[in-house]
């Protein structure tokens, strides 16, 4: 699934559709954060919550430290989200395209001058 | 000396406000920095005569080795009091020469970083000190012959001297540790001591060719002479000092200070005796088809070079003494050659031979100074030049090898200087003529007085030989051969095949110098010939250079964000399977498939869910149904935290979920409408991309998955969460507890990211503002 998740973002990230890229993205993010909870163990049933009246966790309870990575990974890939969908709105806003292709203006190197030519 | 090298440096950054408080008087001080460092020099120099040396030593970078070390030896002072004796002439010279530049403080200020760099390489003691001031005196080069920058010549040469000497500079670097290497020692004076360690090692021949394409660069040598002639676009003084003193006598002095440690070897002398006589004959044919007055003498240094080179590629005693008494006729007369040249520049706008003529009335000081110095150069009696000549001709002769070969090319190289003496000393100004070249205005004491002084001091060393050279070169030829010779200087001629020849040099050139005009009608039809020579080699490497590079660029910097993503997925996918491949653990695929299987039915309802909702989403032209369709996912993935064991990031999921389509739907009506914009084919290449890399990662995932995790931070969190946190849920515990200061950060990078769309957004506010 993980696998599915990373391949279908990748693939929108590719095209030069800016609505696919942010829809890549989110993606991205949403395997990351699987991938990571995944690795860290799988436990049916159990979570970290110490039952109430014991001082100890009680195995079998679910790893709480990919979990809290999780919460943090969640947060800030919103935050990311939300700050390229604005900023997308406004780079649309401003040059009216869609395409990432119209956006190398900047990379493009000016052809030099020979001097023995 | 650490102390005259730091003090030098610092008066030479403070010449721009010197120049403004000083104005025209400038030249004052700068010229009484050289004149107070020979003086310095000086003292030294009886102790030095009698075969001692001094050295300096202070920590740089000690666990490098690197120190900043000072030795002066024979071969040291002899190089430094040329250095500061022909500085404060030029120091002075360029006092009138620019007169009223507005940039006269900052010319003086290369020109004496220019002469520190060069004093502090003849002092270095250590090899990477050594280095180090090659390298400033290639920058310093480069800043005074570029000095009119408004000049596309003059930014051109400057640029090919600093690729040229650039270029001999790295070699030199890695010559310099290889020697290091081999001699196990960084430090000159040990090195000195250690030449049959050094030769024997396998590292000999390497270092030695690193060394000498460092020296021939710099002194512009075949076949990296052409820089040189080109680099008379700087100021005259400029010349006058680059070719005498300094610069192209760096590559000599690099030749003559490793002459001890790696000389004596046919690897060594052979190089040097085929550049030399290359360069020596090749400067003297070109010098004399010049008709530019700093050409001809541009290409007369070449050809002196070329002699130098060849003399320490002879390498017996008599030739290690016939060259550093040609290096220092070489320096007082070529210096004296260049100023009159700038001089006559100076007064008449051209230095055009064909066009001047008549100047001895108009110009007198200047036309005394050059028929003395040209009778120098031609190698007169009495003067310095004839005993320099003397003792090159009995050096060929007694040459172990080639001597017939090595007579020639010296005799060829004299007689080009017999007739540019000619031209210079007789032809510019006393031929009688019907139309004297106008001087628009007279030279004024500065520009004529430092040309007299040399003239005056290349007379006083023919004059007085045994007094003056003759210590001096002995104990410099000593440091060259480490070990002492003595070689007497006379300036009355014994008859020997050395006066004859003298003569006969004399005579042939005077011959030439009948033809000479002949010779520069020719000239201009060989143009083409000379256009395929080693400077047409460097100027297609530069372009190719260039060429390559904007190809390059525009392949690795294509502006397309997809082209970059694919080539970082490509690489980290490479690698992991590179990393994989060889002794990486093999994934165990039955007992994964008996845990993959291991699925309860409602988890089973959830992945097919995902999986038919990301191939709706690839089908989809609607906008809100994508965005619709990826809320369907992330709540999916959702439930599927909640079902292992993660209540607290369910939440946040499913929260995040909803807040991204709710923002999704309040900007979509400004979004752009959804299109297939790739082609079809286009679309396969990501598919197939897209695909391997999912591929990677699931695989990369199930292997992981294979090692059960030691997790002790889970043992140690299960164990003190409430203990020391007070709270029942881990996840929290952690989170607000025990790395509070991470959460703090994530809260800052989201007010950060808050910031940032506000502005994005307030910006649409006022219109004229673009992004």
């Amino acid at each position: 699934m993980v696998g599915i998740l990373f391949g279908a973002g990748l693939y929108l990230i590719l095209h030069r559709h800016f609505f696919k890229l942010i829809l890549g993205l989110m993606f991205f993010s949403l395997a990351t954060n699987l991938f990571i909870f995944v690795v860290g163990q799988l436990t049916r049933g159990g979570t970290a919550i110490i039952e109430e009246g014991s001082e100890e966790a009680v195995e079998p309870f679910s790893d709480p430290v990919p979990q809290s990575l999780l919460l943090t990974a969640i947060v800030i890939g919103f935050g990311i989200l939300a700050f390229a969908i604005v900023l997308i709105r406004r780079v649309y806003q401003v040059l009216h395209t869609n395409d990432m292709d119209n956006l190398n203006e900047t990379d493009k190197i000016e052809q030099p001058i020979y001097p023995h030519e | 000396m650490l102390v005259a090298i730091l003090a030098g440096l610092i008066v030479s950054l403070s010449s721009p406000a010197l120049y403004k408080m000083l104005g025209k008087w400038l030249f004052v001080p700068m010229a009484l920095l050289p004149f107070t460092l020979f003086i310095y020099f000086c003292a030294f120099l009886p102790s030095v005569l009698q075969g001692h040396t001094f050295t300096s030593e202070y920590r740089w970078v000690p666990s490098l080795y690197i120190n900043l070390h000072f030795y002066l030896d024979g071969l040291s002072i002899f190089f430094a009091l040329l250095i500061t004796a022909i500085g404060t002439l030029v120091m002075v010279y360029a006092g009138g020469y620019l007169t009223g530049h507005p940039l006269l403080g900052r010319f003086y200020l290369y020109l004496s970083f220019f002469m520190m760099s060069m004093l502090g390489l003849v002092l270095s003691g250590n090899i990477f000190c050594m280095f180090i001031f090659w390298e400033l005196t290639s920058i310093s080069s480069y800043m005074l012959i570029g000095f009119g920058h408004e000049n596309a010549a003059s930014r051109y040469a400057a640029l090919q001297a600093l690729l040229v000497t650039g270029m001999g500079g790295l070699a030199l670097m890695a010559g310099l540790i290889l020697i290091g290497n081999a001699g196990n020692s960084y430090s000159l004076s040990t090195l000195l001591t250690r030449q049959e360690l050094i030769q024997s090692d396998a590292l000999y021949l390497p270092a030695l060719l690193l060394i000498l394409l460092a020296a021939f660069t710099k002194s512009a040598q075949f076949p990296f002479h052409f820089w040189l002639p080109n680099a008379m676009a700087a100021p005259t003084p400029v010349s006058a000092f680059l070719h005498s003193a300094t610069m192209v006598k760096a590559g000599i002095y690099l030749l003559a200070r490793f002459n001890p440690i790696m000389g004596g070897t046919p690897e060594w002398q052979l190089p040097l005796l085929i550049a030399g006589s290359i360069s020596a004959v090749a400067g003297a044919w070109l010098a004399l088809q010049q008709t530019d007055l700093k050409a001809i003498l541009a290409y007369s240094t070449i050809s002196a070079l070329g002699i130098l080179v060849l003399m320490i590629g002879i390498g017996t005693d008599k030739a290690l003494a016939a060259m550093l008494a040609f290096l220092l006729l070489h320096a007082l007369n070529k210096c004296t050659l260049f100023l009159i040249a700038g001089s006559i520049d100076h007064a008449t706008g051209t230095r055009d031979v064909k066009l001047l003529q008549g100047l001895g009335k108009s110009m007198r000081p200047i036309a005394i100074a050059a028929s003395l110095v040209s009778l120098s150069y031609a190698g007169v009696f009495p003067f310095f030049g004839f005993i320099s000549k003397e003792l090159l001709y009995e050096a060929t002769l007694e040459a172990e090898s080639n001597a017939p070969v090595s007579f020639i090319i010296v005799f060829v190289s004299k007689v080009a200087s017999v007739v540019i003496a000619f031209v210079l000393g007789y032809r510019l100004f006393w031929r009688t003529s019907t139309a004297p070249t106008v001087v628009r205005h007279p030279c004024g004491r500065k520009l004529y007085m430092p040309p007299l002084v040399l003239v005056f001091l290349s007379l006083l060393f023919g004059l007085l030989p045994s007094q003056l050279a003759t210590p001096l070169l002995n104990s410099a030829s000593g440091a060259v051969l480490s070990r002492g010779i003595q070689v007497d200087l006379h300036l009355l001629p014994k008859f020997s095949m050395a006066l004859l020849n003298t003569i006969f040099t004399f005579i042939v050139g005077y011959l030439a110098y009948a033809q000479h005009n002949r010779l520069l009608n020719v000239a201009p039809r060989l143009l083409p010939l000379y256009n395929t020579g080693p400077e047409s080699w460097y100027q297609q490497a530069i372009t190719g250079l260039l060429k390559g590079s904007v190809k390059l660029t525009s392949m690795i910097q294509s502006g397309y964000l997809r082209s970059y993503i694919a080539a970082i997925v490509l690489v980290h996918v490479g690698l992991v399977i590179l990393s994989l491949w060889g002794e990486g653990p093999a994934l165990n695929i039955s007992t994964r498939l008996d845990q993959l299987l291991d699925v309860k039915v409602y988890e089973l309802v959830l992945l097919v869910l995902m999986v038919g909702s990301v191939f709706f989403l690839f089908r989809t032209r609607s906008r809100l149904t994508s965005i619709a369709t990826m809320g369907i996912i992330g709540f999916s993935v959702a439930l599927l935290y909640l079902l292992f064991g993660a209540p607290d990031v369910s939440a946040t999921q499913f929260l995040i979920e909803t807040l991204t389509v709710v923002l999704f739907v309040l900007v979509l009506h400004r979004l752009p409408p959804f299109r297939f914009l790739s082609h079809r084919y286009r679309r396969y290449k990501y598919i197939i991309l897209s695909a391997l890399f999912g591929g990677m990662m699931t695989y990369v995932l199930l292997l992981v998955k294979q090692f059960p995790l030691q997790s002790e931070l889970k043992a140690y969190y299960g164990e003190h969460g409430y203990m020391l946190g007070r709270g029942r849920n881990l996840v929290n515990v952690i989170i607000v507890d025990f790395r509070a200061l991470d959460t703090l950060g994530e809260i800052t990078v989201l007010a950060v990211t808050a910031l940032g769309i506000m502005a994005l957004l307030r910006l649409r506010a006022e219109k004229g503002g673009k992004l």
